[in-house]
């Protein structure tokens, strides 16, 4: 039995997650009848299919849209493109270029018998596997012979809109001791059905994720990995309307972190919860079978609503997140479950509360990497005092093991962070983690004190969560308001229409090898 | 610093205050003492100081001392320095456009709105465009709202609607008029390459194309926003830093009531 600071009663987070468990397999069993745009061009991906046409659109749009246009994507692209290797000989980026010039219908080729159809698409199957795998195999050797900077690893964002200029920003980062870059998207990126194609220098607030873009800052950090001698990490943005896209394209070009939150698109940028739901699955597969650590998405509720009467629906959603993880075999060591130090600094003892919080979640979720987030909400424009915000966070998470500590800037609230702003937060959290790198085996927390007590509550808040929404299921609670005070239809927000029902011929047969590590 | 903790500068300067000639106070009225930091794409040695120091004099800054300095990453070095600034400023002739508003609590525009106006007052907000942060509609607007400022759900004076992140002009538009709406928020967050400004002023194109911008209480606020510019821009009001529901609810209040006494 694992051992609790804080007098956690183990049996109350066992039952939490066995609830969490069955609200995750009801929505689960609804993920699997139906497959999305997203997921269909995700497959053309994995097939092989990049590119665009004359007018910048990407061919597994063409591909996609042309199958939706004659309302038979049900069936899927495996069945289609299989089915039109089998007929023509050529392969699939072939095939798509036939498509978008116009010289190829899909639908209107003889169709070829099931088993002829998997006999031509499981090679391009297997050799896309071999790709992701061998790009994983690549890391895993970084790791092994540069190795990495030790937990928490230290997260800072680049967000200069020029894929070239964030190259600059990173390495900068990387040479002061950042861990983990993440290059911050375009606003508005979530809510386009197409991932843009190539190196990209213009963008509002980040920079287009692109598999291009993706492939040059991942040469730039192994360069400067190779340089300081430690492997660094490099994060991208997998939501939104193209969450699973982003995961190929990130699994093929070695990326390590992804956001990849299973609620986050639908509070907090309107997409529909269907749509997320099949999309979140699909994607969560390919990050868990290239080794990437995802994030979740928790700690943006608390930018919404208050951090300490709402710390419990913080808790039930890193629950859920982690059974609907697990349903798409994501192992506890690639779980960035999130949370965030949002209390406002007013409050007397928000300290405390803050560790017990961050302890809490820590024994909770033993094995997972937390991903912690800084204080945004009450940062102000006072540079002074946000510095030492910064700092109380630094320390929280030191005392209590976090995983990924995402570094406050002191100008946050005030601009993209400037070169000196990362150094100045960096500089920071080394002098804390240093110095105070073992106080969390060296101190107790008093029986029945505050911060036992807090933490408690937020169990037993979340338990009770929990349990209404085991009643009524995720969607509903969704549509209630339940996260974040955000209150979503099921048939409404953006991407609906991109959803459709399974069909006799539909697979998918990354599902299964990626789940079963082949 | 080896020069110690006590200041040995001469006060060769006159020390009475003068609001017609105002400049930074230190610990002495008129030193101009300033801090400033900053980055120089240059790398770190004795000529990278050099060239902070004469950077300072140009910036206007007397005596420059670089009192720190670190080279970031190869090429790239920071700086923490102090000045005493040479320039002062007038501030008796002064004049900035602020809105024309009392401000008052919850529940003295909540009675105000309920004996001026008899029903309650609709404000419909959004956070709008491609902006995806919501932190600014909600201060001003979710039932909590922010750092103890209740939020236009809480009143009783007002019917709120929050439209949420992301919501293109057209469609906040045919909201407003759906919900018959006499005042309208606007939170622009993200604001690089001034991409705010063309759409705070889309908003306002389009209301007047549509003939309902003289019929709506239109108010824009964020970090990057403030009165004198909103108006430039054809709002009502601005809302900038450190403006909470109180102000926008007591400017709505205040103005609908102007307004309709005509």
């Amino acid at each position: 039995m694992q051992k609790s600071k804080l007098g956690l009663d183990f049996e109350k987070v066992g039952y939490a997650k066995n609830i969490a468990k069955k609200i995750a397999g009801d929505v689960q069993s609804f993920v699997e009848n139906y497959t999305t745009v997203a997921v269909e061009r995700t497959l053309c991906r994995l097939l092989g299919i990049d590119g665009i046409d004359s007018n910048a659109v990407p061919l597994p749009n063409v591909v996609v849209d042309s199958l939706m246009e004659k309302g038979v994507l049900s069936q899927g692209v495996i069945f289609y493109i299989g089915n039109a290797i089998v007929e023509t000989g050529l392969n699939p980026q072939q095939i798509a270029e036939q498509v978008s010039d116009g010289k190829l219908d899909l639908t209107t080729l003889p169709v070829h018998p099931k088993q002829k159809i998997d006999a031509a698409i499981m090679p391009i199957v297997n050799a896309s596997l071999d790709r992701i795998k061998s790009r994983r195999a690549r890391r895993e050797n970084y790791l092994n012979t540069i190795g990495e900077g030790s937990k928490p690893y230290l997260y800072v964002i680049v967000a200069t809109g020029n894929i070239y200029e964030d190259v600059v920003q990173a390495q900068a980062a990387a040479r002061q001791g950042a861990d983990i870059i993440a290059v911050i998207r375009t606003t508005g990126q979530s809510l386009i059905d197409y991932v843009p194609y190539g190196a990209t220098t213009e963008g509002f607030g980040g920079t287009y994720a692109t598999q291009e873009n993706f492939r040059i800052m991942r040469t730039a950090l192994d360069e400067v990995g190779e340089e300081v001698g430690r492997y660094i990490r490099l994060c991208n943005y997998c939501s939104g309307l193209c969450m699973p896209e982003i995961a190929v394209m990130g699994a093929f070009e070695g990326l390590d972190v992804m956001l990849n939150d299973a609620l986050y698109g639908i509070l907090f940028r309107d997409i529909n919860m269907q749509r997320t739901m099949v999309d979140q699955y699909f994607s969560r597969i390919i990050n868990g079978y290239a080794g990437i650590i995802i994030n979740t998405g928790e700690d943006n509720y608390l930018t919404t609503a208050d951090a300490f009467d709402e710390a419990h629906t913080v808790l039930a959603s890193d629950l859920i997140n982690e059974q609907l993880a697990l349903i798409a075999g994501i192992p506890e060591e690639q779980m960035g479950l999130g949370h965030a130090f949002e209390m406002d600094p007013s409050m007397e003892n928000g300290f405390l509360y803050e560790l017990a919080q961050a302890q809490m979640t820590r024994e909770i979720f033993p094995n997972a990497p937390l991903k912690y987030m800084p204080p945004t909400k009450f940062m102000t424009g006072n540079v002074f005092r946000g510095h030492i915000q910064d700092a109380l966070f630094n320390e929280v998470s030191i005392w209590t093991g976090q995983g990924i500590q995402l570094l406050g800037m002191m100008t946050e609230a005030i601009h993209t962070p400037f070169m000196s702003d990362r150094y100045l937060a960096i500089e920071n959290a080394k002098y804390i983690f240093k110095n105070m790198k073992s106080i969390g085996d060296e101190v107790e927390y008093k029986e029945n004190g505050i911060i036992r007590n807090r933490a408690k509550e937020v169990l037993n808040n979340a338990v009770e969560l929990l349990e209404v929404l085991q009643n009524d299921g995720l969607f509903n609670a969704l549509e209630q308001g339940k996260f974040a005070a955000v209150k979503r239809p099921k048939t409404g927000g953006k991407g609906l229409a991109g959803v459709v029902e399974r069909g006799a011929n539909y697979s998918n047969p990354f599902v299964d090898l990626m789940k079963q590590r082949k | 610093m080896s020069g110690g903790l006590y200041s040995m500068e001469a006060r060769d300067f006159d020390t009475t205050l003068d609001l017609k000639k105002i400049k930074p106070y230190g610990d002495t009225m008129n030193d101009g003492k300033t801090q400033v930091s900053f980055t120089l794409p240059i790398p770190c040695g004795n000529e990278a100081i050099e060239a902070a120091k004469q950077l300072m004099k140009k910036m206007g800054f007397e005596n420059p001392q670089v009192v720190f300095y670190k080279e970031l990453t190869a090429g790239f070095t920071f700086f923490n320095c102090y000045g005493s600034c040479v320039h002062t400023v007038d501030f008796t002739t002064i004049h900035v456009p602020k809105v024309e508003a009392t401000t008052w609590d919850m529940h003295q525009t909540d009675e105000y709105v309920k004996e001026n106006v008899g029903r309650k007052l609709v404000v419909v907000g959004a956070s709008t465009g491609t902006d995806a942060h919501t932190v600014g509609i909600d201060a001003i607007m979710n039932m909590k709202g922010y750092a103890g400022h209740y939020g236009l759900e809480r009143y009783e004076g007002f019917e709120a609607y929050n439209l949420g992140s992301q919501v293109p002009n057209d469609e906040f538009i045919a909201k407003a008029i759906e919900l018959k709406a006499d005042a309208l928020l606007v939170s622009q967050t993200v604001t690089q390459k001034d991409v705010h400004i063309q759409n705070l002023v889309e908003l306002v194109e389009m209301l007047e194309a549509e003939g309902l911008r003289s019929k709506v209480i239109l108010c824009c606020g964020g970090p990057r926003i403030n009165h004198e510019l909103a108006k430039e821009l054809g709002y009502d009001a601005g809302f900038g830093m450190n403006s909470y529901a109180d102000d926008v609810a007591s400017f709505i209040a205040q103005e609908f009531v102007r307004r309709n006494k005509k």
